[in-house]
């Protein structure tokens, strides 16, 4: 059955400059990742698979490419006359956009207009299959004002504004650090949070009002105390991309086999926008270990430990390792490539060498000719 | 009122395809999946989206279900238009009673009530047992230069071979002066594809006189064509050139899965100007772990593999464990092939699970009576026990019990 009273709101610009290589020319929602999707597409399936009908989409610039890839919401069964998807660009300029409580203030119509009681709100960059219906769950068990969902783990270096939790034995939040210097594991917040329609409203009208517009400092850590705040932990595979090494690193675990069953549970499936690529074709002589390959390559060469996006070509004496090469990209023949992330359309001829490093893949953008 | 059509496809899905056994228990014949990815009418619906034709009827009759929820909306192949797209076509009960479709050309006749609201000019008859990519609007253009009334594709087939086919012979305008249904002694080696142009008055009047006509059989190449050609209507062969392959039986079916893995064969599936649509299953990339083995093969999304396969065609969701061999074989989706089993010249159908050691077809090299060989097919949602042997040529519609 269709339809838990919740709605969803997605950030899909926030956090581009940490890969400025791969944003250079889309926003954050859509960067491709493992094989066949877009970033967005994780947060987007969540919210389907959890039963959330309408989701609005909050998209600041440069979003030819997410509105190509999200169209009318089809593929994630979102194009509905009752709900569906709500695609919101800044009404007058960028500037409305500037932050994540302008934001929101800007959108205050279509949160005031909605009649669903909760909002789950997210940004793009956490890969993960996450039941946003166990979170509504517990927060109606712990009778919380908001859920905020949190990993335990290393602070990511590059994290933006990392904002540690503590909490007391029930799960309530008992403390707030923003951007403090932890070292070791900590309760780390991941920019997912479940919280009622109304008392969103209310604390982006007061922040507005008193001109504090700071989403983590004015409206959780100085609202906290006065509310009921509870965390979520998150577990399973849920890596936080704030770096081009965190990117390479979060697509070579989908080679795990116990990720692959998390991230692709099928019981909650991610959707993406289809192609209609044939098979891939493995030709004779090929040789390919270890790798994720999505429809519509046709292989010649050697591959090992790689992801493989649509409509790759890998010629014959080829040799790529350890690399994640995106859609439509055509490698000649005798050629030989480790650690590198190639972009989509890019033309890699004949006789090639490119060796990047575990630590500092090297990147090679759209379209390039090599 | 309908905005008018210039042509009409309609075609016929209704058929049982008895020849391919336990394939077609469940499902229509132009349902059995193809290529990996496909199903056989994914290939005429993207012929017509790709030709121009926007109105599609699909006649269906035997095992619908499967089908209609394919078609569904017709929103793969774009067939989804507001006014025009995919319609599927039933027999259904009428005021003087209740028909099933008693041949091809009354299939037609029952639903020109259909065809009548596009106020088409022509209506082309399509078969869903074929592969190939064909330009219908070049047939069409041909069929209006010619003033034709009906227009046949033909095909150049070997001599040898041609009388398993209806012959058409031509005088040298291209025009049809006989039709030969599987002649003994072939005239010509123009073979017909089952692809019929017609102008839609004249077939439309034909199919009337037919219905009316005591002792018809209602089929398009017994009655319907014979009787315009005697009455000396315009007739004109069109020569198709090009991948063209009727997948009637098993051995054609899985000949033309296997066409797919020859380079020299030109039936290109990743020619981005004449794509083959389909639905696509919702579905994580593919991925082919430390300990796999895969050589010219066809792959798609969903699949794990661990064993070896070899010249093979695995649909989605296949799961090829360590040391099971696949070989010159067809796997359709959510099949598992389980620990060191061996599938070599078989056809394993939907979600059926072959154990472990289990052997299921055999090399054709290895039987000495070669009239004991064939392609071993195996139904859906079948388990074959670990440690049992399935002859080459066997036709399982049972679980088959292991015998470790």
């Amino acid at each position: 059955m269709r339809g838990n009273n919740v709605m969803g709101i997605i950030f899909s610009n926030l956090h581009e400059d940490l890969i400025s290589e791969l944003t250079e020319k889309r926003i954050m929602g859509a960067v491709p990742f493992g094989g066949k999707y877009r970033l967005i597409d994780f947060p987007l399936s969540n919210m389907v698979n959890s039963g959330v009908n309408k989701v609005g989409v909050l998209v600041r610039s440069n979003y030819q490419s997410i509105v190509d890839h999200l169209g009318t919401g089809k593929a994630w069964d979102l194009s509905r006359k009752r709900d569906g998807l709500f695609l919101l660009p800044p009404f007058n300029n960028t500037s409305e956009y500037a932050n994540r409580l302008t934001t929101l203030n800007s959108i205050l119509p279509f949160l005031k207009n909605s009649t669903e009681e909760y909002v789950i709100l997210s940004d793009c960059d956490t890969v993960a299959n996450i039941d946003y219906q166990d979170i509504y769950t517990r927060h109606l068990q712990t009778n919380a004002d908001i859920t905020l969902v949190y990993k335990r783990d290393q602070l990511p270096a590059k994290l933006h504004d990392p904002m540690v939790l503590s909490f007391d034995a029930r799960g309530k939040v008992i403390d707030v650090l923003v951007n403090s210097n932890i070292s070791g594991s900590c309760s780390f917040y991941m920019n997912i949070m479940l919280i009622k329609r109304e008392l969103l409203i209310e604390l982006v009208n007061k922040c507005i009002s008193k001109n504090t517009l700071n989403f983590k400092r004015d409206l959780i850590q100085a609202e906290y105390q006065n509310l009921n705040v509870y965390g979520y932990e998150l577990k399973g595979f849920s890596p936080v991309i704030t770096c081009m090494s965190d990117y390479f690193n979060a697509n070579m675990a989908l080679m795990q086999e116990d990720v692959r069953a998390d991230l692709f549970n099928s019981a909650r499936p991610i959707y993406t926008k289809v192609r209609d690529d044939m098979p891939t074709k493995y030709g004779l002589g090929s040789s390919v270990k270890n790798s994720l390959i999505a429809n519509g390559c046709i292989i010649e060469g050697e591959v090992e430990n790689c992801v493989l996006f649509k409509g790759v070509h890998i010629g014959k004496g080829t040799k790529v390792s350890n690399c994640v090469i995106m859609q439509d990209t055509k490698i000649g023949a005798d050629s030989s490539l480790s650690y590198v992330i190639v972009d989509k359309d890019v033309v890699i001829k004949d006789e090639r060498t490119m060796m990047g490093l575990l630590s500092y893949p090297v990147y090679i953008s759209k379209g390039s000719v090599v | 009122m309908y905005p008018k059509q210039e042509v009409v496809a309609m075609l016929l899905a209704g058929g049982q395809g008895s020849r391919l056994g336990v394939l077609t228990q469940k499902l229509a014949k132009p349902a059995v999946p193809f290529g990996g990815k496909y199903r056989i009418i994914d290939f005429p619906l993207s012929n017509c989206v790709n030709s121009g034709i926007e109105a599609v009827g699909v006649l269906t009759q035997y095992q619908p279900l499967v089908l209609n929820e394919y078609i569904g909306s017709g929103q793969p192949w774009d067939l989804d238009s507001m006014n025009s797209g995919v319609r599927v076509l039933s027999p259904y009960q009428q005021v003087k009673g209740a028909d099933w479709y008693s041949g091809t050309a009354n299939a037609i006749y029952q639903n020109i009530t259909y065809i009548d609201r596009y106020n088409p000019d022509y209506v082309v008859i399509l078969s869903g047992d074929h592969i190939y990519k064909m330009d219908y609007s070049k047939m069409i253009a041909e069929h209006k230069a010619h003033g034709a009334d009906c227009t046949i594709a033909v095909i150049d087939v070997p001599l040898a071979e041609a009388s398993r086919f209806g012959i058409m012979n031509t005088n040298p305008d291209g025009s049809i002066y006989e039709f030969e249904e599987k002649p003994a002694k072939p005239k010509s080696t123009n073979a017909s594809m089952g692809i019929y142009v017609f102008s839609w008055d004249k077939l439309r009047r034909y199919l009337i006189e037919d219905e009316e006509t005591e002792g018809s059989s209602h089929d398009f190449g017994k009655d319907v064509l014979p009787k315009m050609l005697a009455d000396g209507q315009k007739m004109y062969a069109y020569q198709f050139q090009g991948y063209w392959k009727d997948v009637g039986t098993i051995d054609s079916l899985w000949e033309s899965n296997m066409d797919l893995l020859d380079p020299n064969v030109p039936l290109d599936l990743n020619d981005e100007s004449w794509k083959i649509y389909s639905k696509n299953p919702v579905v994580p990339p593919q991925y082919i772990s430390e300990t796999a083995t895969v050589q010219n093969s066809l792959i798609a999304d969903g699949c794990s593999i661990s064993g070896s396969v070899d010249f093979s065609v695995l649909f989605s969701n296949v799961v090829v464990k360590p040391g099971a061999v696949v070989q010159d074989s067809i796997i359709m989706p959510g099949s598992v092939i389980e620990e060191g089993a061996v599938v070599q010249y078989a056809i394993v159908s939907e979600n059926t699970v072959i154990g472990r050691n289990a052997v299921v077809g055999a090399r054709p090299e290895t039987i000495e009576d070669k009239d004991q060989w064939g392609i071993a097919v195996i139904g859906d949602n079948i388990k074959v026990g670990a440690g049992a042997k399935v002859a080459p040529k066997a036709m399982i519609s049972k679980d088959v019990e292991g015998v470790e």
